[in-house]
């Protein structure tokens, strides 16, 4: 058996192969303090990679101008830390959401959320889902930034298995397994970080 | 998409890709890029060993396919999925649109679905009026352009992204860029608004789990979530393939699909989904999700005994990816809507004779397809396979007809090549080629240059010269195959040379003929089971310790397919058995039998380096053997750019498809001339024949020889 610290160390190793940005933190304050800054630091509407400016058709132009401030959603957290990111958000100017995904599909600039199991052999987040503002809130951040409890790191999809049948058991469920940004290769083979999903993936490893 | 109606048509398509420069490129870069990644992402883990247990679980899960679907469509629709089964294409396709209809969808978004591309689905939404939008970012660009895919992972990687930029600048109304991040977040924006306007989303599944009902699927642009999220209907459309007992094997599948589809170990998302979940866009809450498992020639597949096997593929597109032919002539030419090896077996089921016929032809039998194959399937055998069952149902061609006859008869086969040394006379050279190629060859074929027969057959020579060897250690018989007995004595007698040099007493039973390969290759089942019936007759496998030949091609066929050929005939099977336990390559037998030394070879320290032949290093699976004699024999061994990959011969490929047997030569001598190398050797007369007219051809100073002729040559 590998130990914890072994696991830790793999798992760091196979995400950062696959460009995820991992920090180690020692306290649920530090990820609060982290998902501040980024959005401080993070351009307004990181499309403008492409540059707004970069033109798009006017339907699509239009999705652009419905996205007015910077957004953090952190659909299920637990209230305690929801309430504390919250306020942080609020101090610095953020809008903080906690349900209403539907109203930003322009997208959100931080997607703040829990995993449930870290899979170290390939650096993977394995998020349970079955609620849709949390899905949504991996999928249309263009930043998401997962805190993953060190304790939670697995070896392999087998020994995650038992857990995953649990869930899928109690139907309906939806369940994924993240394993670095959202990505292509479908132009001339090129890889390209965020095509629909999100276009970074941070991972806090909490010490527990 | 296949077009072509014959042969001459077809070959005029692969014309077209053998000219796009970028597209060559492209693949070229892909596939040395591919080998890396794959290897890297293997590393440490037993891949044959997991190929064996996904092909064991697959092959279990097709033979209980009906139970698992029972099953799966219990637990589906307890958990408030509905399920539909589809007997074909028309019969999904109807049933798709009218969910669409019955709920009352407009817009659809589509995230990428090879079984949908099977059934042309998008057609027959669109005839009912209804917008389908592929998000996937390949199969968005394939729509717009109204293609298909090129291949099964990277559908659209025969386009450059200028093309890939005037398409967006077209869709946008606005110029665009030709930078790909750019383009691919032109994609993002554009395709969002789809997402939300959507009333369905369509996806496949990669898997369709017995145990919860549910279904999993891999992407890695993370389009099917937002597929199965957004709208209020969810339609996944899989076939019943896709159907596996439990989540274990499912998780077990995964470890191999992405390392062998792209060289990763897993891709960014796998979406596990089970029951109807949330959908704040609905009504009630709840989205309304609909299976529809497709057959469409499944279960006939199943229950064949040899194409059962077809079942275990997981669609990873690897038999693509490392195929040589399909590195040359781009996706479409290489499948009808599935490509690839695998292509060119469904395509024949799913889509008729018709589509597959000309396709079959263009597999070169390298089997390089049959090492990666994430399900263990013997792709290059049901190739051929199907392309003698074609020729059944269509009759034969003539010159194949022709062949088989002539093969059949060992005596008329022989004298015929004695014959020809006479016909040759006036056109051979001294040099031991023919000066210009005789008059059934085009000008096609003038890229490389024809031994001449030689002038006594290894048969012949060894009636006077076999030697008398005492108290031998080893006894072997010889099996020649017919270049070596007619084309190149000199490499047979090589051997003989250096085994009785170390003990070894040999028979040449004389009654051995070809070994059948070159009439199986053209679909001439009929006549290559006459032809190893005959060979087994005439070994007596149990006087012999080994049965030793130095051609791979006759060394694979007589080991893997002469007990799959005389199956139906048990006394026959059991002689065959013995016999194909007993056959060993030259290279093997001297190197891990033999054991010989380096201290008995001269050491000249000049270079050499070597082309592994198709059938040595995948079908007989030796590897070290070779390139270790080559050290021992006392030169340098360098090594070679792509050393195993397929040198275009292929026996009768190259002359049914010269522009590509040139076009894989080409790119061999070009890796094997830059490694400054004066000599190249290699274990079989086939590759020989290949590699020294093309050499010949090319004027160049490379000599090429048989492994067993520098051992011969140095032997103190
Ligand atoms: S055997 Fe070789 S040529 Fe034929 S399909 Fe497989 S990889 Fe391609
Ligand atoms: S046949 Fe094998 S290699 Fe080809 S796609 Fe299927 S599983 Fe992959």
């Amino acid at each position: 058996m590998p130990s914890k610290e072994d696991l830790y160390q793999l798992f760091v190793e196979k995400a950062e192969l696959v460009s995820a940005k991992v920090t180690t933190i020692a306290h649920e304050d530090d990820a609060l303090k982290y998902v501040i800054n980024l959005c401080g630091e993070k351009e307004a509407c990181q499309l403008l990679v492409s540059g707004c400016e970069a033109d798009l058709s006017d339907k699509a132009e239009a999705l652009c101008e419905t996205k007015q401030k910077k957004v953090i959603a952190a659909p299920g957290l637990n209230a305690d830390l929801y309430k504390k990111l919250a306020a942080q958000a609020k101090k610095a100017g953020f809008e903080c959401i906690d349900k209403g995904m539907r109203d930003h599909l322009a997208g959100v600039d931080i997607g703040f959320t829990y995993a449930e199991y870290g899979i170290a052999d390939t650096g993977t987040l394995m998020l349970d889902c079955p609620s849709e503002e949390l899905r949504l809130a991996t999928m249309v951040s263009e930043f998401h930034v997962c805190v993953l409890p060190k304790s939670k790191i697995k070896a392999n999809t087998y020994a995650v298995e038992k857990m995953m049948l649990t869930r899928m058991k109690k139907t309906p469920d939806y369940l994924a397994f993240i394993t670095g940004a959202s990505r292509t290769a479908d132009i001339e083979r090129v890889l390209a970080l965020g095509v629909h999903g999100p276009l970074e993936l941070h991972i806090l490893i909490l010490e527990d | 998409m296949q077009k072509a109606h014959n042969l001459k048509e077809y070959r005029e398509e692969l014309h077209e890709t053998l000219d796009n420069d970028f597209l060559r490129t492209t693949l070229d870069n892909f596939a040395i890029a591919y080998r890396a990644g794959r290897a890297n992402a293997f590393k440490g883990m037993d891949v044959r060993g997991l190929i064996q247990e996904i092909a064991d679980s697959k092959d279990a899960a097709a033979q209980n396919a009906d139970a698992l679907y029972k099953e799966f469509k219990a637990n589906a629709e307890a958990a408030g999925v509905h399920v539909h089964f589809a007997k074909d294409g028309d019969e999904a396709n109807r049933i798709i649109t009218k969910i669409a209809k019955d709920a009352d969808c407009k817009k659809i978004v589509k995230s990428k679905s090879m079984t949908a591309e099977e059934t042309l689905l998008n057609h027959d939404l669109e005839d009912a009026g209804i917008e389908v939008t592929e998000t996937d970012l390949g199969e968005w660009i394939i729509q717009l352009r109204h293609e298909g895919p090129s291949h099964m992972v990277m559908p659209a990687i025969h386009l450059s992204r200028f093309q890939v930029g005037d398409l967006f600048t077209e869709v946008t109304g606005k110029k665009q860029d030709t930078e790909i991040e750019k383009l691919v977040k032109v994609a993002r924006r554009e395709l969002r608004q789809k997402y939300v306007e959507a009333d369905m989303g369509i996806s496949g599944a990669n898997f369709a789990i017995a145990e919860t009902g549910g279904i999993g699927i891999v992407t890695n642009e993370g389009n099917a979530r937002l597929v199965t999220t957004l709208p209020r209907v969810h339609v996944a459309l899989m076939g019943i393939d896709k159907l596996l007992p439990n989540l274990r094997d499912a998780l077990r599948i995964l470890k191999v699909l992405p390392r062998n589809a792209t060289g990763q170990q897993l891709t960014s998302y796998v979406t596990w989904i089970t029951g109807n979940n949330e959908c704040l866009a609905a009504e009630d809450g709840k989205k309304e999700i609909h299976y529809v498992v497709l057959d469409n020639g499944r279960s006939e597949l199943i229950k064949d005994p040899l194409f059962s096997q077809v079942n275990r593929c997981v669609r990873c597109g690897a038999c693509a990816n490392v195929c040589p032919v399909y590195r040359l002539v781009g996706g479409h030419k290489m499948g009808h809507i599935y490509i690839g090896a695998i292509g060119l077996i469904l395509t024949y089921f799913f889509h008729g004779k018709d589509k597959a016929k000309n396709l079959v032809q263009n597999c070169i039998n390298c089997e390089a397809c049959k090492d990666v194959c994430a399900g263990g399937i013997d792709l290059p055998r049901l190739i051929k396979e199907i392309h003698a069952r074609i020729q059944d149902e269509d009759g034969h061609p003539l010159p194949s007809f022709l062949l088989g006859k002539v093969m059949r008869n060992r005596k008329l086969f022989h004298t015929l090549l004695r014959t020809a040394k006479w016909g040759q006379k006036p056109v051979a050279e001294k040099d031991g080629f023919i000066r210009h190629l005789p008059m059934i060859f085009s000008k096609e074929h003038s890229f490389r240059a024809l031994p001449t027969i030689a002038e006594t057959p290894f048969r012949d020579w060894w009636k006077e010269n076999r030697p008398e060897v005492e108290n031998p250690k080893y006894r072997v018989a010889l099996f020649s195959g017919c270049v070596q007995d007619f084309v190149y004595p000199e490499q047979m007698q090589a051997a003989v040379d250096v085994f009785a040099a170390n003990g070894v007493a040999m028979e040449f039973p004389e009654k051995q003929s070809c070994c059948g390969l070159p009439v199986q290759m053209m679909g001439e089942t009929k006549a290559s089971r006459d032809v190893a019936a005959q060979n087994l007759r005439a070994f007596e496998p149990d006087a012999y310790d080994y049965i030793v030949t130095l051609c791979a091609s006759c060394a694979a066929h007589l080991k893997h397919n002469y007990p799959k050929l005389v199956m139906d005939k048990p006394s026959l099977k059991l002689r065959a058995d013995a016999f194909s336990a007993k056959i060993i390559d030259y290279s093997s037998f001297v190197n891990d039998v033999l054991k010989v030394e380096a201290k008995d070879f001269t050491q000249s320290g000049e270079k050499a380096t070597y082309h592994a032949p198709c059938h040595l290093c995948r079908g007989l699976d030796v590897h070290e053997a070779p390139r270790q004699l080559i050290e021992k024999s006392g030169m340098e061994y360098v090594e070679c750019a792509e050393e195993e990959v397929c040198c275009g011969f292929g026996g009768t490929f190259s002359m049914k498809f010269p522009e590509l047997s040139a076009e894989l030569l080409k790119k061999k001598l070009d890796n094997v001339e830059a490694t400054g190398a004066d000599t190249l050797l290699t274990d079989c007369p086939g590759c020989i024949m290949q590699l020294r007219g093309g050499l010949k051809r090319r004027g160049s100073k490379v000599q090429v020889k048989h492994v067993a002729e520098v051992m011969s040559k140095h032997k103190k």
